[in-house]
């Protein structure tokens, strides 16, 4: 069965840092960075990327629409 | 083709709107104005022309439909009289906030509150200096007869298309509501879908084309230097009002020594008043006021070198007189008669005002 | 494998809708907003109705929505929006047409507009959302405020005696013959992000077929307004809101489902 391997990527400037994005995800891919950016938000980021399985619920819930998310299957 | 009917002046109003092409018709009965939709609604005009009529829950709502409509290119009006005008003056507002062209119709009854469903011409103020909040105009066109409220119909429109912002028509319940021989106009046909996008798609929202764009109609500007500039923009195209959009009419004004300042109802009554006075030897004429804003004060400034006064005659308890007193800068006398809360002045008393308040004043 | 092989251009599954202007959004973080903009943005897209769409914006948070929403828009005086968008498809029939208000535009101020739009069926969609408060105001008590819940103009809490009850306007208006089909929905996970897509997909799809008004609620959080942070505010709308207003349709097809 082909693997699925996932990736995010925040618009670092764009993100709130809600932090809605982080329980939605069902293994536990994103955190709040301790750094900020240029409006002072603490913002999202893949702590743990070999987990995302791409299955788009964090760029879902998002409200600010600052996640895009990528997908490629990888051979098992 | 032109014909020649026998209408009150609010079913010339609605004719005239169905004949100028309008688009969309939304009003609230109340009198002595609801002839204007019970007219529309009889006339079926959505087959004559395609227009839409829509009787509103509320004035309020009618002018914000007049507000949708107008937001999207299309040639919309309303009608109301006074109290329902206070109710529509929120719309007003934001159509004139968002430069919008929609024709207001105003068939003035006497107030204030719910007062009298009799006329009057108490409404001035609020129609010449804006009525709602902001620092905004309506140019105002003021009928004294049925044939002008057919005719002030079509102008409104191209004056509301011309300048994007709402024109009012303002009338009274005399003028709703007499009947007169009146020859109407041939029928303009409405722009067509296509033609609307053509002419206005730089502004209105008629749904983003791929291309271009998009539209947006908004009266909200978070930025106080930003909302200066567009206050500015209004105020020059209320300018060009005042350079481009005077009218009035002169009446045997070459040889008065008095002038009898008025419009709508009024002037027609000063007529007669006229006539009594020079059947005395008073050297009077009338100053009728058509465009109530933008207001002839050149032209009242001018007569004010050569005349020794002004009779103001209105149907209020002095609204229009302070107009005319600013205009003439106190080159002569100025002085106000008026009778109100639905009272119609007769000939004799505006007579009697003018021997006793002016010449003997 | 490396992240960078990942993030690729073919291998993008989901990003913000090109209906979604560049603009950054001037709700809270956290706020349901945003998450409903998008996925109404995304259904006009996925139905290629964008160019041929006009939304109407309330008062109230959402009042720059058409800063956000990248289509001609018209912004409405409070609680005026059914009236404006009224206006709007009664003279260009053939457009789709909606409109986006908060609970104090639509079931405040804006109630006899909502109620006479509903009943004569007008063929718009209203997307109402609902957070039980006024929160560009600074957090007032909105009509859809809960019983004792406290707010800068309840501050001992929504007391029923004096200040009546939270307004069930979905369910009110469920009930006229005009109104086709009356949905409520929220958007705080996942899987009810996309059954409210869904929701207003049907909603423009009802529009299409000129059946009448379609009506959507977003029952959705103000987490400033309830002084939590935005995940606590999802918590707490689940426990609290959900109870009083129910997920779920309320008409469908023209007929009441609950």
């Amino acid at each position: 069965m082909a693997k699925v391997r996932g990736a995010i990527v925040v618009d670092v400037e764009k993100c709130k840092g809600c932090g809605v994005c982080i329980p939605v995800c069902p293994t536990d891919v994103i955190l709040l960075a301790k750094d900020v950016n240029s409006k002072g938000y603490t913002y999202c980021y893949m702590e743990n990327p070999e987990a995302c399985i791409a299955c788009t619920n964090c760029a879902i819930v998002c409200p600010d629409g600052v996640i895009s998310v990528y997908k490629i299957k990888v051979a098992g | 083709m032109a014909e020649i009917k026998l209408m009150k002046g609010n079913e010339a109003v609605a004719e005239a709107a169905i004949r100028a092409g309008c688009d969309a018709y939304f009003g609230y009965p109340i009198t002595p104005q609801s002839e204007v939709i019970e007219y529309l609604m009889m006339e079926r005009p959505e087959d004559r022309t395609g227009m839409v009529v829509l009787q509103a829950e509320s004035e309020i709502a009618a002018i914000h439909m007049v507000y949708g409509a107008a937001a999207a290119g299309k040639m919309a009006m309303t009608s109301s009289s006074s109290p329902g005008i206070s109710l529509k003056e929120e719309g007003i507002s934001y159509m004139a906030g968002s430069e919008l062209p929609a024709v207001i119709v105003n068939v003035v009854r006497g107030g204030p509150g719910l007062g009298t469903i009799q006329p009057s011409q108490a409404d001035y103020f609020q129609t010449t200096k804006g009525g709602g909040h902001g620092d905004y105009r309506l140019l105002v066109l003021a009928p004294a007869s049925v044939q002008e409220s057919a005719d002030f119909v079509a102008d409104a429109f191209r004056l509301a298309f011309k300048y994007r912002n709402p024109v009012m028509i303002l009338s009274d319940g005399v003028i709703g509501q007499m009947m007169e021989k009146v020859i109407m106009p041939e029928q303009t046909p409405r722009l067509t879908d296509q033609e609307i996008i053509e002419k206005y798609g730089d502004w209105a929202t008629t749904g983003k084309p791929d291309d271009k764009e998009r539209n947006i109609i908004t009266s909200l500007e978070l930025d106080p230097y930003k909302q200066e500039l567009h206050n500015i923009k209004l105020q020059a195209k209320y300018t060009q009002m005042q350079e481009e959009e005077v009218r009035y009419e002169m009446i045997n004004c070459e040889d008065a020594d008095y002038i009898l300042v008025a419009y709508g109802s009024s002037a027609r009554i000063s007529q007669k008043a006229m006539d009594l006075a020079r059947a005395k030897g008073i050297k009077v004429g009338i100053f009728r006021l058509i465009t109530l804003f933008p207001f002839p004060s050149e032209q009242l400034n001018d007569l004010a070198g050569r005349v020794k006064g002004f009779l103001a005659v209105e149907m209020s308890a002095g609204q229009m007189i302070e107009d005319v007193k600013l205009a003439i800068e106190g080159k002569t006398k100025a002085v106000h008669f008026g009778r109100y809360g639905g009272v119609i002045h007769s000939p004799e008393e505006i007579l009697e005002a003018l021997e006793q308040k002016l010449i003997g004043g | 494998m490396d992240i960078k092989d990942i993030i690729k251009p073919e291998n993008l599954v989901y990003t913000k809708t090109k209906n979604m202007t560049d603009k950054v959004l001037s709700y809270c973080p956290g706020c349901g907003h945003g998450t409903a903009h998008n996925i109404t943005m995304e259904v006009l897209e996925d139905m290629g109705i964008t160019h041929n769409t006009i939304g109407v914006a309330p008062v109230g948070c959402s009042v720059l929505a058409y800063e956000f929403m990248n289509i001609d828009m018209q912004q409405a005086a409070h609680g005026r929006a059914p009236a404006v968008a009224t206006g709007i498809k009664r003279v260009w029939p053939e457009k789709y047409v909606f409109t986006y208000q908060g609970d104090g535009d639509l079931a405040a101020i804006g109630g006899n507009e909502t109620l006479h739009a509903c009943n004569r069926g007008e063929n718009i969609v209203i997307i109402f959302v609902n957070n039980g408060i006024y929160g560009m105001t600074g957090g007032q008590m909105a009509p859809t405020t809960l019983q004792g819940m406290q707010t800068s103009t309840s501050p001992y809490g929504r007391e029923i005696e004096t200040m009546g009850s939270p307004l069930k306007m979905t369910e009110l208006i469920a009930q006229l013959p005009g109104v086709h089909f009356v949905t409520r929905q929220a958007v705080h996970t996942p899987g009810a992000v996309r059954k409210a897509k869904k929701a207003i997909r049907k909603a423009f799809e009802i529009q299409k077929e000129k059946k009448g008004l379609a009506f959507v609620e977003i029952v959705s959080n103000c987490n400033s307004g309830w002084k939590m942070t935005p995940v606590e505010s999802n918590i707490w709308m689940v426990d609290n809101m959900f109870p009083y207003f129910p997920m779920g349709d309320i008409k469908v097809d023209g007929k009441l489902v609950k």
